[in-house]
């Protein structure tokens, strides 16, 4: 008999059990889309992370104050930040954004209100460093910032809030009773977490120290690298200027007053994270792939008793047993392929779409490994009691029950 | 005399072990030969269908000698073994089986199938097999479309469809009503009446007196061995057997016992195939 007969006969097989077969195919490709969707998403979300680290800028770092002991000679200061620029001492710094953030300050347009999330004030170069481009109007400038103008740059939530339907440009609003003219709108950001990064106002540095903040402590220095490349070498130059700024004794001292976020830094814990995400979302849909493989099983196992029998009529007519292992192997086989097949198409046109709120990104190795296990389930108990069964003398398999 | 189509010397067989050792076959000898039409009888439990499967070479022996056309199948591999149930022997169950969900006429093509025979010769010799049990028509039905003595029709022309040396039928009209087991028992004579070799087991007495040959089996031995018509001629068909039946039966009353009963059996055959 030809390879090509047994190949006819696996199909005539498959189709007089049409239901066991459909059936069959539904497992396997469930536990296959199931695989390579969750591990999409796993991948698609840490991506998305990543991606939005990336978008803050990683040739920047932050400094920040840990707080620690609470005076003020702890404290970062305007001073510190103006001693960063010195092309001696740091020649890979390009720009240093004093930052001092309030974070809740009502905002009032003509009787309406909004509380703005996060009020910072800050310096021109803060737009650069922090990759948030203004949309409408401009920045504010340099001089703003020296003669303490009281100008600020709205964010798309508060745009939104203040004034529907009108041009913010040039309105006057209220922040804690001191007038503040709009001159700007920035580029609406995507959102990072349960915060909205577009419920903000930029204004100067000064501005916000003389109405909200006080002339006290910064929250933060921005300070940004010529290159990318540069970001550890600002990073040490950072820490000697501050540390001779606070008086640190860098060789002694391991708990310094300040901490210095790398954005790149974060960006690996964040994927190491976001890793792990995706090596849970793997498991659960391994546990998937074994529910579908054990779902494959149940049914080969409950016909063994019908192909048993089957394989004892064939035999007893003559069929010798290399002919019934390979019809009863190319019937388990194109089932866990077809099937496979399908599971990976229906993953395919799944990751088109979002998936709780993310973007599912295939992981080509999910997808050939997927496959390949349930192929494998596939064949393994498609396979085994064929095998078993063409064994057997034909009179034990026609009376096996 | 030609070579025999079977023979067997001192078949045992038994099932189990120890104290459950159950003696299917308890020695049985016997010698068909080219042109015979054999009807093994016995009650139920008497070993009838545990020697038709070792006959068939779906069952293996304890011990004793199995030669088919001359061929100790005892010594056959797994591939020889399957080449012989192919080309060799037609087996005909109680049970049909038929291939569920397949269609009479792919059911019969099957042995042809693994004997290697090409799809349009197949599907020619097929119908032809199906002519001969008078179902041509039904080619394209599948078993649960079919009565039991159609199914069993089919399985018979699925039997023959090789061309086996020896037909091979156990209880192959157990399942089927007095009308169909007229249409299946009339083929078997037409086929012994072209020369074919034929062995069946039944427990109706109007069968075993059609065939040419009875065996009676008691407990795994064979206690008679009775030849009731020349094994060169036609079969008696159902009229004489049924006549001969009758005669029995009568004999049996009257005389009381079963010689004389025998003696008018083999009287009967001789009458109608002169
Ligand atoms: N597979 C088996 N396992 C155990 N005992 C069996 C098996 N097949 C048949 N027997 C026993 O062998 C004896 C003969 O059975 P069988 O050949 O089927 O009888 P018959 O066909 O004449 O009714 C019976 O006692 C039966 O119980
Ligand atoms: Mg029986």
């Amino acid at each position: 008999m030809s390879f090509f007969e047994v190949v006819r006969f696996s199909l005539r097989g498959l189709s007089a059990n049409k239901l066991r077969s459909a059936l069959t195919m539904l497992g396997i490709l469930i536990g296959v889309a199931a695989v390579i969707l969750l591990v999409a998403v796993g991948n698609g979300s840490a991506k998305a992370i990543s991606d939005r680290i990336e978008a803050l800028g990683t040739n920047t770092i932050t400094v920040m104050s840990t707080g620690r002991g609470g005076s003020s000679s702890t404290a970062l200061t305007k001073k510190m930040a103006d001693a960063l620029i010195d092309p001696e001492l740091a020649p890979d710094i390009k720009s240093v954004s004093p930052v001092v953030s309030a974070s809740s300050a009502t905002m009032t347009y003509e009787g309406t209100d909004h509380a703005v999330s996060t009020f910072v004030g800050t310096t021109p170069d803060w737009f650069g460093a922090s990759s948030t481009p203004v949309e409408k109007g401009a920045s504010f400038t340099a001089d703003d910032v020296t003669q303490g103008r009281r100008v600020v740059v709205i964010g798309q939530t508060v745009a939104e809030e203040l004034f529907p339907g009108i041009d913010p440009i040039d309105k006057q609003v209220t922040v804690s009773g001191a007038l503040f003219t709009v001159v700007g709108v920035l580029k609406e950001k995507s959102s990072t977490g349960f915060q909205d990064p577009n419920d903000t106002a930029i204004a100067p540095l000064t501005a916000v120290q003389q109405v909200l903040a006080g002339y006290g402590s910064l929250t933060s220095i921005i300070v940004e690298a010529n290159d990318p490349d540069k970001v550890d070498a600002v990073q040490s130059e950072v820490s000697t200027i501050l540390n001779q700024q606070l008086k640190v004794d860098s060789s002694s001292s391991s708990t310094t007053p300040y901490r210095i976020q790398n954005a790149s830094s974060l960006l690996e814990t964040q994927t190491e994270t976001a890793d792990t995400f995706t090596t849970l979302l793997g498991a659960v849909a391994a546990i998937s792939l074994l529910v579908g493989g054990i779902g494959i099983t149940n049914i080969m196992l409950v016909t063994v008793t019908e192909r048993t029998r089957e394989i004892g009529i064939r035999k007893a007519l003559g069929a010798p047993r290399r002919v019934i292992l390979n019809q009863f192997l190319i019937e388990a086989t194109l089932l866990s392929v077809l099937g496979g097949g399908l599971g990976v198409a229906a993953a395919l046109i799944g990751s088109q779409f979002e998936i709780v709120g993310v973007k599912p990104v295939i992981v080509p190795s999910s997808v050939g490994l997927a496959f390949g296990v349930s192929v494998a389930i596939g064949l393994f108990f498609g396979g085994l009691p064929a095998a078993r069964a063409a064994r057997l003398r034909p009179i034990d398999a026609l009376r096996y029950e | 005399m030609t070579r025999p189509v079977l023979e067997v010397r001192d078949l045992k067989k038994s099932y189990g072990e120890g104290e459950a050792t159950v003696h299917a076959l308890r020695g049985v000898s016997m010698t068909v030969h080219r042109g015979d039409y054999v009807a093994i009888m016995g009650s139920s439990g008497s070993g009838k269908s545990t020697l038709m499967n070792i006959l068939g070479a779906l069952d293996i022996p304890t011990t004793g000698t199995y030669l088919l056309d001359g061929v100790d199948v005892g010594s056959l591999s797994d591939a020889q073994l399957a080449l012989a149930r192919n080309r060799l022997i037609g087996f005909i169950f109680q049970s049909f089986n038929l291939i569920p969900r397949t269609t009479a006429v792919a059911n019969v093509e099957l042995p042809l199938a693994y004997a290697g025979v090409k799809p349009k010769e197949r599907r020619r010799r097929a119908l032809a097999a199906l002519d001969i049990v008078g179902l041509a028509d039904r080619a394209g039905h599948e078993p649960n479309q079919l009565s039991g003595g159609q199914q069993q029709r089919v399985a018979v022309a699925r039997a023959l469809v090789t061309e086996p040396a020896l037909l091979l039928a156990d209880e192959p009209t157990g399942n089927l009503d007095s009308k169909s087991t007229d249409d299946v028992l009339q083929v078997f004579d037409d086929l012994s009446a072209a020369g074919k070799n034929i062995v069946i087991i039944t427990h109706e007495d109007e069968v075993g007196a059609r065939a040419k040959r009875l065996i009676r089996l008691v407990d795994g031995s064979i206690v008679t061995d009775v030849r009731q018509s020349p094994i060169e001629l036609a079969p008696v068909g159902a009229a004489a057997a049924h006549a001969k039946v009758q005669s029995v039966a009568a004999g049996h009353l009257a005389a009381g016992h079963g010689t004389v009963a025998r003696g008018s059996v083999y009287a009967a055959g001789g009458r109608h195939t002169a």
